[in-house]
Parts: structure tokens; C-alpha cells; sequence
């Protein structure tokens, strides 16, 4: 579904990402993993068309996509969330996720239909498999830090995207609030058919619900395979996990 | 909005019940109010720094007085005309600006606009420049001032109708979307800068209402009304009134005309006074008194009642 190959990012003199290669089928829950600095978020700025990549390529649906702007590289299906808490903090839970949905729909730029008696299933039903829909009249702006990361998601979901990126999704997350996330997160997967790629730190997190893993340094793919291949090479062990 | 509907039913009385100078007064609040509420789609609610709104004003009014005077078309072509001309200048200096960001926008339209105001201020033979136009024929159903009046609530009525309209609608929701957070909408599939362009002429072809209702309450043009005091000017009606509101910026311009009107009467320097308004503004009502009202609201309703309907729509 998505393949990239041979990506290349410098910014000034440093290299963040050097050759870093990617393939993720439909259906996978693919991790990417590697110390701070290794350019994983880099490289999923690249992957969304927030960044450029210098040299390399990334198809999805064997298209290529790599210079692509980031909105049509969304309309193509290729949704994500942020690191950071990146919402509408003025809008209210609901219309967070509305913006979204007009947008798949390509009702953005309709002019005179109200708003709010359009789109209302869509966006209500993905608030409710988030669990957020007691909070839809909430500004958004309002939320405690872990439903701001919930809301990155239920945005991204408002896209209804084939693929799924998430920036480190349990950033900054309380152990509850990240058994939460991570529940949700294999919900999608599993009952949705997503195809999802995310990023994240905690081993535990990414060995427990990854079908695959990928493990990057200084900004080249180091191996992707199945948890219990990466978990045996030799050159991860060497590299990141720490010889026991 | 209930409130509102009324007060503007109950202006239409306002030339049997009160004297020439008040009706006079209220027309150019209406008026200024109708521009700063265009100003406000793209600052309070775009989040764009639209720093010369005012020339967009100027445009709307020049090319209904030149048309008016310098041509033998009907004078209804011309008050027409006026706001199609606005959009035309909107979509052109807006295409310039657009491809900047936030205050290198605001400065690159001050330049841009401040090319049309020397335009209108040295263009001798088309312009008068600095003299203006004045005595510009209206047609002779606005000839009175009862009737221009009527027909000037008239029309800001309907404008203010059909923003609200647009504010409610997907393209609102997502211009409010913009405002908050440019770099997430266009991770959603949103085209921000053909978005917010698409803004700018609505809210220039406003201005350029706001511009040809000019014509009709003063019969005259100057160029002053594209100098960028009066960008200013708007600009801190919007901040005074309530930028993140939707009548804010007419409340903004009635006390703003007001003042100068009351305070402008005993001494010259009443922008000093405007001075010390616009500094506690920014210390105790950094959202305006309209904003101010609503934050009011919000905090009582949540006391009140249960917690989780505490949130409502930024756009009241």
C-alpha cells in the first residue's frame, strides 16, 4: 500500500534522514521505532507532504506522492495526527471533527447550507468509537491533554482515511490514558480494517501491538520485520534494544 | 440574534422620530460597522492580517462616483458596480498577499493598498485628488435623506444577513478552522490558500458595500478614505467591539464614531483619548466587550449548570 524507498532529508549540514526505506501492506499496524533523533517524525512529515523529501521515493497505491502539498496527499486517504496536540482550539469538540468530515466530503467551500445539519451522523459516530461524545459542545481548546491526543485522532479519522499515521499518539500520556489509547488504536485496526503507521517510544507499547516493526537510526531503516524477528537481530540489539 | 432583528426593525423608525444630525450619526455608524464587520471576517474569524482593508472601501466608493459622474450610465450601474470592483481589487492584491505569511501579509497589502490611495490622491484629472468628488447624483429614490437612510439599513441589513450566512456555513466553520490552526487543515485535505482567498473577496466585495453606501449617505469621495488610518481605525473597532463575535465590530464603530463625534467636539486630539481606550482594551478586554459578554455567559451557564455543556460555538 505504501512503499518508500531510498529517502533522503537534510536540513543544513544534518542529515535526519539518510535512506530510509518502508513497506507497509493493507491491514498492517506497522511501528516505527528508534532513538530521539533518529527522524522518525521527519520522516513522517516527508510521507504526509509537510516536508519534501531531498531525494527518494514514496508511492502509495502505486502512485508516487513525494512532491505532493500535504492536502492532496490527505485527499488521496493518507490521514495522521501530530506529536503535539495540533486541534482547533476555538472550535468546539464536535466542529474539530466536522472541519474533517466536510472536508472528505467536499463540502469545505459550500457557502450557504448551515453547518450544523450537515454531516452530523459521520461526525457523532466517530465521536462516540472515540469516546469523546459527551464532551462535543466542549471547546476544544478546553480538553485535558489526553483527549487533545484522542481528538488529533478522531480529526484524522474525520478524513475517513485508508491510512492511518500517528505521531507518537501516547506522547505525554498517564499509563491509564495510554492503556486507553492503545486499545482504541487495535479497535481501529481491527474493526475498522485500517491500515495504520505510528511512531512511538515505549517498547512495551510497540512490541505488544505492532504486525510489524521498523527500526530506525541516525535516519536510515535499520530492519523492519515481525516483533520477534526485530526483536532477534542481532544489529537491533546492538543498536537500540541493549544487549541483556 | 432576536435583539438584534429588533433594533434594526426599530431604526427604520428613526427618521420620522429623530433629528437630521442623529439620523445622519447612525447612518455612519451603520456604515462604518458594515466595513469593520467585513473586516472582521478575515481577522476575528480568518485569522488574516488584513492591514489595509480601508483601500477596498475606497475602491467600492471611487468607482461608484466616477461612474456616476464621468459616465452616462444609469447612477444605479454605478452604486452596482462599486462592490464587483472592491471583490476585483480584493482577488488581485489578495493573490499578491496570500502566498505570505501573517504579518508579512499585512505589510505587503499596506504598500499595495497605499499605491491606490496615491492613485486616488494624485490622479489629478480622473480623481480631483485630494478635493474628492463631491455633489455626485444619486438616483431619485435616495435623493432624500429619510429615503437614503431607509434604503441604507436596507442594505446593511441584508449584507449582515447573508455574512451570518456565510460565517454559518462549511466555508465558515472551516475559515474559523484556518484562523486556529492553518498547518492541521491542510493535513485534512483543506486548500488554505485558496480558502482564504476565496475570504478575502467576500469580504472585500463588503467593503466595497460598505464604499457605495458611503456614496449615498455623503454624496461625496475622498481620498482619505483610502489612507491606512482608517485600515486602523476599523481594525480597532473589530478589537474593541469583540473580534471572535459577530456584531462585535458594529458595536466596535458605534463608540468608536461616537467618541469621535462627542469628544471630537471640545478637542482636536481625540485620538489621544482613542489612545488610552485601545491600552486598557488590551489589559482588561483582550477579546473585546462583546467577547467579554460572552466569556460572562459561558462562566455562569458552567456555575449553573452541569459541567459538561459548559463549551459553545466561538462565533455567537
Amino acid at each position: 500500500m505504501l512503499q518508500v524507498d531510498g529517502l533522503c532529508k537534510a536540513f543544513g549540514d544534518f542529515q535526519a534522514v539518510n535512506g530510509a526505506w518502508l513497506t507497509v501492506r493493507q491491514g498492517d499496524l506497522v511501528a516505527v521505532i528508534g532513538p530521539n533523533g533518529a527522524g522518525k517524525t521527519t520522516l513522517f512529515n516527508l510521507i504526509t507532504g509537510h516536508l519534501q523529501a531531498d531525494r527518494g521515493s514514496i508511492r502509495f497505491r502505486e502512485q508516487e506522492i513525494s512532491r505532493l502539498p500535504a492536502h492532496e496527499i490527505c485527499r488521496r486517504g493518507i490521514a495522521r495526527s501530530f506529536q503535539i496536540a495540533n486541534i482547533f482550539p476555538r472550535l468546539s469538540v464536535f466542529e474539530n471533527v466536522q472541519v474533517a468530515v466536510l472536508s472528505a466530503k467536499g463540502l469545505s467551500r459550500h457557502l450557504l447550507h448551515p453547518t450544523r445539519r450537515l454531516v452530523r451522523e459521520e461526525t457523532e459516530g466517530i465521536l462516540e468509537r472515540v469516546g469523546l461524545q459527551d464532551r462535543r459542545l466542549d471547546l476544544a481548546g478546553s480538553l485535558s491533554h489526553g483527549d487533545k491526543r484522542i481528538l488529533e485522532i478522531a480529526i484524522a479519522l474525520g478524513n475517513e482515511p485508508e491510512l492511518l499515521i500517528l505521531d507518537e499518539p501516547t506522547a505525554g500520556m498517564s499509563p491509564e490514558e495510554t492503556a486507553a489509547t492503545l486499545a482504541l488504536i487495535r479497535r481501529l485496526a481491527r474493526e475498522q480494517g485500517l491500515t495504520i503507521l505510528f511512531c512511538e517510544h515505549d517498547m512495551e507499547v510497540v512490541f505488544n501491538v505492532a504486525t510489524s516493526i521498523m527500526v530506525m537510526q541516525h535516519g536510515s531503516t535499520l530492519v523492519q520485520g515481525p516483533p520477534l524477528q526485530v526483536r532477534a537481530d542481532p544489529a537491533v540489539q546492538e543498536a537500540y534494544l541493549g544487549r541483556d | 440574534m432576536l435583539w438584534a432583528l429588533g433594533l434594526w426593525l426599530a431604526l427604520f423608525f428613526a427618521p420620522l422620530a429623530a433629528g437630521r444630525f442623529t439620523v445622519y450619526l447612525l447612518g455612519v455608524i451603520l456604515v462604518t460597522g458594515l466595513l469593520a464587520m467585513s473586516l472582521n471576517l478575515l481577522v476575528g474569524h480568518g485569522g488574516a492580517y488584513q492591514f489595509h482593508h480601508g483601500a477596498f472601501y475606497g475602491v467600492g466608493a471611487y468607482t461608484a462616483a466616477l461612474l456616476i459622474t464621468k459616465t452616462s450610465l444609469p447612477a444605479w450601474v454605478g452604486l452596482a458596480a462599486g462592490p464587483l470592483a472592491a471583490a476585483f481589487a480584493g482577488l488581485m492584491i489578495g493573490s499578491l498577499c496570500i502566498r505570505l505569511n501573517k504579518l508579512y501579509f499585512g505589510m505587503i497589502q499596506i504598500s499595495l493598498g497605499s499605491l491606490l490611495w496615491i492613485l486616488a490622491l494624485r490622479w489629478y484629472d480622473l480623481t480631483n485628488g485630494d478635493d474628492g468628488i463631491h455633489g455626485i447624483p444619486l438616483p431619485e429614490a435616495l435623493s432624500g435623506s429619510g429615503s437614503a437612510f431607509t434604503f441604507l439599513l436596507a442594505v446593511v441589513g441584508v449584507c449582515l444577513l447573508a455574512m451570518h450566512r456565510i460565517l454559518e456555513s462549511p466555508f465558515g466553520t472551516t475559515l474559523r478552522a484556518i484562523r486556529d490552526n492553518p498547518q492541521r487543515c491542510a493535513a485534512v485535505g483543506i486548500h488554505v490558500r485558496r480558502h482564504q482567498l476565496t475570504a478575502i473577496v467576500i469580504a472585500t466585495f463588503f467593503a466595497g458595500v460598505a464604499g457605495v453606501l458611503f456614496v449615498v449617505l455623503e454624496g461625496s469621495v475622498f481620498p482619505d478614505m483610502l489612507f491606512w488610518v482608517l485600515s486602523l481605525e476599523i481594525f480597532i473597532m473589530c478589537l474593541l467591539g469583540g473580534w471572535f463575535t459577530f456584531l462585535g465590530p458594529m458595536l466596535g464603530a458605534a463608540i468608536i464614531v461616537l467618541l469621535r463625534t462627542v469628544v471630537g467636539g471640545f478637542t482636536e486630539y481625540w485620538t489621544l483619548i482613542l489612545g488610552v481606550v485601545l491600552i486598557l482594551l488590551i489589559f482588561f478586554l483582550p477579546e473585546g466587550i462583546m467577547g467579554a459578554g460572552h466569556r460572562l455567559r459561558l462562566y455562569r451557564r458552567r456555575a449553573a449548570g452541569p459541567p459538561s455543556r459548559g463549551g459553545d460555538r466561538a462565533a455567537g
